[in-house]
């Protein structure tokens, strides 16, 4: 389903992804492990098409698609959605203006007819109940003074609306509390097909006592540089990312 | 450039004083002598340095001081399609009153005189001369004495004690001619203790000429008085706009305006607000969408005279192409005037590289106990805002659009008729759209 293959790309001229290379495929649950600052959103972001982020060289194909020549908005009818780390607030659009646009441009691309507003709200209305979302939310401009927690939440609630294939969960349990983070996790789990995938970035296990990944990837300085299964997750809870760094440079001197 | 008018008024003021009342005409020659010495006000003024007249004045208007009948009757031409709207509807046809020839709408309650300026003061002089003037006379402002000299006609509006008119009052501006033509109009609103009152003021233009339109309107607000005026400027590229509005508040008034300028020329609204008595609201606001080359300046001067007033201002402009905005923001407390809150707010969205705006708070407190604030900025779009929108599958365009329409949603929430924001809301939409935002026969 998504290919990546040796991606470089740059943030202001600095370059911070060299060589990452990660494939999932239709159903799989992959999580992206790691220290701060070792470019785990930047990838998160390039696989999206933020245009602050420069891919100098590399691959990223979905679905057979070259991503790199497709707009974000197209990425996104393609079944692409990020949970972003730090969700924007946008004062003045309603969330359900902003929802009910979004819905009817991936309707458009798909040649669908608009939604009526009553289906519209009727479909609504139930992606709610999926995350407990607050009618005051909804009611609101788009993530204008929510809590962190309220945010991320509203990211969950976005992806239950516009049920993405490929799902980016961008750190999404920061900022939440142990029920919050159930109920997102619950969300995300209800969303689950066989046919989706998703990759969750995250330094935490407990997250992932939730959702359970089929491997666990550790992200290093720009890229990938262990992979292993859900056990990789518990061992690095139990060593710290020290233990990686001493590996991998250990790994060095033997060349 | 002033030259030709004074000409004008020398050969053909007899012309002009009678086709209009005696009370206009009392101060007439007195205004001419102030217009003789000031001339138009130029750019050299720190008041009206952001925008130059010179090249809209340097037209050959024609000046139709005869009155000389216009062949419309704006009661057909124009309809109200907005549902759920009923408004008392009147017509300013150039620069004369047009005659209410709809009465089944101008049923209201008994004491309120809706008429031409020049009819109300033949009919009831003495109401007329206690107002008329009061504020304009102690100004000197060049456009004010041109305004003096030969406006000869405009609405007249009066509000009796105690009086809430239900329904909003609507003045339609017409410019309609097929000639390059001048139009002098002067307003008088006068709402008394504890009445309440809406007006919305629309300008339009009807043909493809030049237009220079120099208006003058005073507005007395009473004591535990409401008053809301709305002006909305929809007009063609080749017309300039000069519109004052003077306004005097007493104690406990509320009073709101609200200056949407969606497509015009050139224009420059001078607001004045004195603020003469104690508990006293008032709230400026305004919006501006420009491209091409369309020129906006909106001045405004809040004068705190008295103590325990507060007075609140946002102003947003959306520039795009080679438009050009100005806003400036004059606040004055005067040395008694304690517990005075103002706060100003000028809000600016530049889209293109040659767009220009100018924002300029002046605040001068002479009382230490007040809360004063003000803020300006110019930026572009939220690019994050926008990228996160695309993100969720909308198309950059309808982002951008989003965008825009929010940030001028504040200034339409201040609208207080519900029918008209509604029919503002996608005006607006039209506008942002790039769409012809005509109002389909004009109305709310």
């Amino acid at each position: 389903m998504l290919e990546i293959r040796n991606l470089y790309a740059n943030i202001n001229g600095k370059e911070i992804l060299k060589g990452v290379n990660l494939t999932v495929k239709a159903g799989e649950v992959h999580a992206i492990m790691g220290p701060n600052g070792g470019g785990k959103s930047t990838l998160a972001l390039a696989i999206v098409g933020y245009p602050g982020v420069e891919v100098t060289k590399g691959e990223i194909i979905f679905d057979g698609k070259n991503l790199l020549e497709i707009s974000p908005e197209d990425r996104s009818h393609e079944g692409i959605f990020l949970s972003f780390q730090n969700p924007v607030e946008i004062p003045g659009v309603s969330m359900v203006n902003f929802l009910r646009t979004a819905l009817n441009e991936h309707r458009k691309y798909k040649n669908l007819e608009p939604l009526s507003a009553t289906d519209f709200l009727r479909l609504m209305r139930e992606k709610k109940e999926l995350v407990e979302m607050d009618n005051k939310l909804t009611n609101r401009s788009v993530n204008e003074g929510f809590s962190g927690g309220e945010k991320k939440r509203n990211e969950i609630f976005q992806m239950a609306m516009l049920e993405p294939r490929l799902a980016i969960l961008d750190e999404t349990d920061s900022g939440l509390d142990i029920d919050a983070l159930r109920i997102v996790a619950n969300g995300v789990n209800k969303l689950k097909r066989p046919d989706n995938s998703i990759i969750v970035i995250t330094h935490y296990q407990r997250l992932l006592d939730y959702i359970v990944p089929d491997y666990v990837h550790i992200f290093y300085d720009g890229r990938i540089v262990k992979t292993g299964d859900k056990t990789l997750a518990a061992e690095l809870e139990k060593k710290g990312y020290d233990w990686i760094k001493k590996e991998l440079e250990e790994k060095e001197l033997q060349y | 450039m002033e030259q030709q008018y004074i000409d004008f008024y020398k050969s053909y003021h007899q012309d002009i004083k009678s086709h209009s009342a005696i009370l206009l005409n009392a101060f007439r020659d007195e205004a001419f002598a102030k217009f003789e010495k000031l001339g138009f006000p130029t750019a050299k003024l720190e008041d009206y340095k952001y925008t130059d007249m010179k090249e809209p004045l340097a037209v050959d208007y024609g000046l139709n001081i005869n009155h000389l009948p216009i062949p419309v009757n704006p009661y057909k031409v124009f309809k109200c399609d907005v549902p759920g709207i009923r408004s008392y509807l009147y017509f300013v046809v150039n620069e004369a009153f047009y005659p209410v020839t709809l009465t089944s709408n101008q049923q209201f309650p008994e004491g309120v005189i809706i008429d031409s300026l020049m009819g109300a003061a033949e009919k009831y002089p003495e109401l007329v001369e206690k107002y008329m003037g009061k504020l304009s006379r102690e100004k000197n402002d060049g456009w004010i004495a041109f305004n003096e000299t030969f406006a000869q006609d405009g609405f007249f509006m009066y509000i009796p004690k105690n009086v809430k008119l239900k329904k909003p009052v609507q003045l339609v501006n017409i410019l309609h001619s097929n000639v390059d033509l001048m139009a002098n109009t002067r307003n008088l609103i006068i709402i008394e203790e504890g009445a309440e009152a809406q007006l919305l003021v629309c300008d339009h233009t009807m043909d493809n000429v030049k237009f220079f339109s120099n208006r003058l309107t005073e507005i007395f607000v009473d004591k535990n008085a409401h008053y809301e005026h709305y002006h909305l400027e929809n007009v063609h590229q080749q017309t300039t706009n000069v519109s004052t509005l003077l306004v005097n508040q007493q104690t406990s008034s509320k009073v709101l305006a609200n200056i949407i300028t969606l497509h015009n020329g050139i224009t420059r609204n001078s607001i004045e607000v004195n603020i003469d008595g104690e508990f006293c609201e008032t709230l400026l606001t305004g919006m501006v969408i420009g491209d091409k080359t369309q020129t906006v300046d909106n001045f405004t001067s809040i004068v705190h005279k008295k103590s325990n007033s507060q007075s609140n201002e946002l102003f947003k402009y959306i520039l795009d192409e080679n438009s050009k905005g100005a806003f400036s923001g004059k606040i004055y407390v005067a040395p008694h005037a304690q517990k005075t809150f103002a706060y100003q707010s000028n809000r600016n969205i530049l889209l293109s590289k040659n767009a220009r705006m100018r924002s300029k708070p002046q605040l001068e407190i002479y009382a230490d106990d007040v809360k004063c604030s003000h803020g300006a900025t110019i930026g572009q779009l939220d690019e994050l805002a926008k990228f996160y929108m695309q993100s969720r599958g909308i198309s950059k365009a309808e982002a951008r659009f989003l965008l825009m329409f929010a940030f001028t949603n504040d200034v339409i929430e201040n609208i207080k008729i519900e029918a008209l924001k509604g029919r503002m809301r996608l005006l607006i939409e039209k506008r942002l759209r790039g769409e012809l935002a005509y109002c389909e026969g004009c109305m709310i």
